[in-house]
């Protein structure tokens, strides 16, 4: 790293260099993320295709292979269907306002990859390690919405548009629990950056992990990200059965795959926040020596991999909500819940010293 | 040109560019979008002055929440263009002298004795972990509480107040409530009846 600095100082001067030699790594960086992340993506689908399949009794896909090695059938799948998507003809509706409809698809995926900036996935490992962190992340997530308004809008149509409303709703209304539930992990750890808040979930074991001291923020924070990121239950941007598919009804080939893309990298997104705010992130179970002996990277990638397990089990196990409950959990249930939270939370840190360091508070506070 | 110039000319260049485009693109939801893109370019400006927790706030709040509640309601108006532009000119002396008016006020304070180069002088660099939002916490909290707990008093009444105006209450409305929906079982809506085959004719 030291050699390739001097190189890029001596080539382009003291200030330009370093300026481009930042450039440059932190490209590399970028890279080293949003590759990993697509093909996350990609096999996201195939996983989610095969347990749904086995949790209703069928087999899932199982032809596509590599090399026609006969166990890795179904694993060629999500890269046949890449293949698939890119020949496909992007048709562009004769009444939409073109410009708006090819930007769309660039401004969902755009919060949803920016947003991995400041994730950190070891203690050395983030490309920004920044104050902010969390206000960052909660900034990205909340421009997301723009690519599904602006879709519903440009298509023309009815049911696009309709679509369009119903997320922007819902979205919105679901941004609240979310924002106030991470206060409460902020008002613990007493740091915006994403780093610290892991760090202050260290000590002997998951014990230590906010998910105990803030388990119904857990909770709220877990169905607001299914609820953000218009999966199943709260679907009802696609809709199939009411309004076809919603917003990207009149997308087709790799602009409808881009919004498929910007889905699945926001619900990985979502399940890697939620390990990183209340499952400890990289930090292992128990502290001691078998657990120890696994890179934090690798506890972090299994908790993500739990908690996506989690949002596909939901898909396969509850029917859709109706729109007006979708409305009234949000409004009524969860934010009621996490105001209490917070105001409960903000006594208990305010207690004297004497009684926080009593048994069962000592572990936390 | 140092590095940091040129993010600042380029931002300028866009914010300048999207805040006109606001007011003389035709289509209001295009209109609503350059908005936007001014509010993204300004957070950028903001970030250059070191201020990280306004630029993001900035975002988080008007791009994030007002800006969608904007455009929802935008595209939901089957807005007239010619009507709006009716009587553009028996209203411009009016407008332009309240134009001017502002221009004058800006100018009054910016080129006063309170911004000059000697009096508001280049915010030297902070180190790398000054937390901004810290301080602002301390200040809004410790010093101006009373000012800030006002304006948050003042943000609600106006929120109860918008909401008890624009709430009719109307005899004839059939409303559900969904929790005695979720209580209901099986047995309430269901009758099983159990009846002999009827036969073939």
């Amino acid at each position: 790293m030291e050699y390739f600095q001097q190189q890029f100082i001596t080539l382009f001067g003291a200030e330009w260099g370093a300026m481009l030699y930042a450039f440059a790594s932190n490209m590399t960086f970028i890279f080293a993320i949003v590759i990993p992340l697509l093909l996350g993506v990609a096999y996201l689908t195939f996983a989610e295709r095969k347990i749904i399949a086995y949790m209703q009794i069928r087999v899932g896909p199982n032809r596509v292979t590599f090399f026609g090695i006969p166990w890795l059938r179904g694993w060629g799948q999500p890269i046949a269907d890449a293949v698939k998507a890119i020949m496909k003809e992007i048709v562009i509706p004769t009444g939409a306002n073109k410009f708006l409809f090819v930007l769309a698809p660039v401004l969902a995926i755009m919060p949803a990859l920016a947003a991995w900036a400041v994730i950190p996935f070891s203690p050395e490992l983030v490309l920004a390690d920044i104050n902010a962190g969390l206000l960052y992340i909660l900034a990205m997530t909340s421009m997301g919405i723009y690519g599904i308004i602006i879709a519903g809008w440009a298509s023309n149509s009815k049911y696009a548009f309709l679509g369009a409303m119903r997320s922007a709703a819902q979205v919105v209304s679901y941004e609240l629990a979310m924002g106030f539930a991470l206060v409460c992990v902020l008002m613990m750890s007493q740091s915006l950056n994403l780093g610290d808040i892991v760090n202050g979930q260290q000590g002997g074991s998951f014990l230590n992990w906010y998910l105990i001291p803030l388990f119904p923020m857990f909770l709220v924070y877990l169905i607001s990200g299914v609820a953000e990121t218009n999966r199943a239950p709260f679907d009802v941007a696609e809709g199939e059965s009411e309004i076809v598919a919603g917003f990207h009804v009149d997308y087709s080939g790799m602009a409808f795959t881009v919004f498929f893309l910007a889905e699945y990298s926001n619900m990985i997104l979502v399940a890697t926040l939620t390990s990183i705010m209340f499952l400890g992130g990289w930090l292992p179970p128990i502290d001691m020596a078998p657990f120890t002996m696994i890179p934090g990277f690798v506890w972090l990638l299994l908790k993500i991999a739990f908690i996506l397990f989690l949002f596909l089990w939901f898909r396969a196990t509850f029917p859709r909500y109706r729109y007006d409950q979708i409305m009234r959990l949000g409004w009524k249930v969860f934010i009621p819940i996490t105001l209490i939270w917070i105001v409960l939370l903000g006594a208990i840190m305010q207690l004297p010293e004497s009684i926080r360091n009593t048994f069962p508070l000592s572990i936390w506070f | 040109m140092s590095f940091q110039d040129i993010i600042f000319y380029t931002f300028s260049a866009i914010l300048i560019a999207s805040a006109l485009g606001v007011i003389t693109v035709r289509n209001p939801v295009n209109s609503a979008l350059l908005l936007v893109l001014s509010f993204v370019t300004c957070a950028g400006l903001w970030l250059l002055l070191e201020a990280e927790f306004l630029a993001i706030a900035l975002v988080l709040v008007y791009v994030g929440a007002v800006m969608v509640l904007f455009l929802f309601v935008v595209m939901m108006l089957d807005i007239n263009l010619d009507r709006l532009r009716e009587g553009f000119w028996k209203w411009f002396p009016f407008g332009a002298l309240i134009a001017l008016v502002m221009v004058v006020e800006i100018s009054m304070v910016l080129m006063g004795k309170y911004f000059g180069l000697e009096e508001m002088p280049i915010p030297r660099p902070h180190e790398a972990d000054y937390s901004n939002t810290r301080e602002l916490g301390r200040l809004i909290y410790t010093e101006y509480v009373y000012a800030f707990e006002l304006a948050a008093v003042l943000l609600l009444v106006a929120m109860v107040a918008a909401i008890a105006l624009t709430l009719r209450h109307r005899e004839d409305k059939k409303s559900t409530d969904p929790a005695k929906q979720v209580q209901v079982k099986k047995e309430d809506r269901l009758r099983m009846v159990s009846m002999q085959a009827e036969k073939k004719e």
